[in-house]
């Protein structure tokens, strides 16, 4: 499985691994639910450590598209629900 | 659904959206490399611009450091001439100052982190970019209507995911850049008003202008006592000349 996290890059991972990013993926998903930055931060943290932890970096000139997609660390929980909410918000 | 699968989706409609309005798979590849092309300009400008405002913030900090320095300066002045309410409107001034410096340091700091980012995007698309016209040219090449159609989609969607990463990176680079823009306007306008500065040194500020004016008034005494002295004792101090100041 392909994990890009926005603005860093793109990461692959085996499966097992990608089971586990499921559990942090829902706490996740609830804190972007409930609204809450800090919540969110912090789940949002371990994702990514966990994806560039057991993932493999995809060699930059790799042209395959991901199956996952990552805010990037920055993101603030609204700039996440704007995108979601809004797919005009992503350009291209 | 998951949030990870959510956003993935989003970014992989883009694509397809842009695969669907093309009839010619080939037209598609052209297409796309010439969009891919423009936004390497446009990440390009965006480190261009944002360099620019990294160099501006420098340039206020510098100045508001001289600034700061003068008022140091002024404030001990205003001391040794017994004013110490003047010396303390100088070091308050400078205390005002200190803060705007160290907003500006955080915001100098955060725009080098944008750059940086920016210019790590830039190589990544630039990357990505190389590849995907090799890969359009062996796709024209070996073209087969049938058997082309997943080949280029996945390697049109590779880059158009790479694509809409750098245009989100630009968007939240210019909209740094315009709040930090906004700011260094009111410095700027702070410091050609005369409020912090004025850099032509022809307008004096109310300190200065005390300053200078407890110092003539010294000067004038000075005059004052000195011509005095000469009235009064000419003849008999004559071979004193020359010292006095």
């Amino acid at each position: 499985m392909i994990v890009r996290i926005l603005s860093e890059g793109q990461y692959e991972l085996d499966d097992e691994a990608v089971a586990e990013l499921n559990t942090l993926d829902d706490e996740l998903t609830r804190s972007i639910d409930a609204g809450d930055d800090g919540a969110f931060r912090a789940a949002l943290s371990s994702l990514l450590a966990k994806v560039r932890e057991a993932g493999k970096p995809l060699p930059v000139d790799s042209l395959q598209p991901s199956d996952f997609v990552l805010p990037d660390p920055d993101a603030h929980v609204d700039d996440v629900r704007e995108m979601l909410g809004d797919e005009g918000l992503v350009p291209g | 659904m998951s949030l990870m699968k959510r956003m993935a989706l989003i970014f992989r409609s883009k694509a397809n959206k842009a695969i669907d309005r093309m009839e010619d798979p080939r037209e598609t590849l052209d297409y796309s490399y010439q969009r891919q092309l423009e936004l390497l300009q446009n990440v390009r400008r965006g480190v261009a611009d944002v360099a620019t405002s990294r160099k501006r913030i420098e340039l206020q900090i510098t100045q508001l450091t001289q600034q700061g320095d003068k008022l140091e300066g002024q404030g001990r002045q205003a001391l040794a001439a017994g004013r110490e309410d003047l010396a303390r409107e100088a070091l308050t001034r400078r205390s005002g100052l200190q803060q705007q410096i160290s907003d500006l340091q955080t915001q100098h700091a955060n725009l080098q982190a944008e750059e940086e980012r920016l210019t790590l995007a830039s190589q990544r698309l630039q990357a990505k970019v190389d590849a995907f016209r090799t890969r359009k040219e062996t796709l024209k090449a070996t073209y087969t209507a049938a058997e082309a159609q997943t080949k280029i989609n996945e390697a049109f969607s590779g880059v158009s995911e790479e694509m809409s990463d750098v245009g989100l990176a630009i968007q939240r680079a210019e909209d740094k850049t315009a709040q930090m823009q906004a700011r260094a306007g009111a410095i700027d306008e702070l410091i050609a008003s005369g409020a912090l500065e004025d850099p032509s040194g022809l307008g004096k500020d109310d300190i200065t202008a005390e300053l200078e004016r407890m110092s003539s008034q010294s000067e004038v005494d000075l005059q004052l006592a000195k011509m005095k002295q000469e009235l009064g004792a000419a003849e008999p101090r004559k071979e004193l000349e020359g010292e006095g100041k």
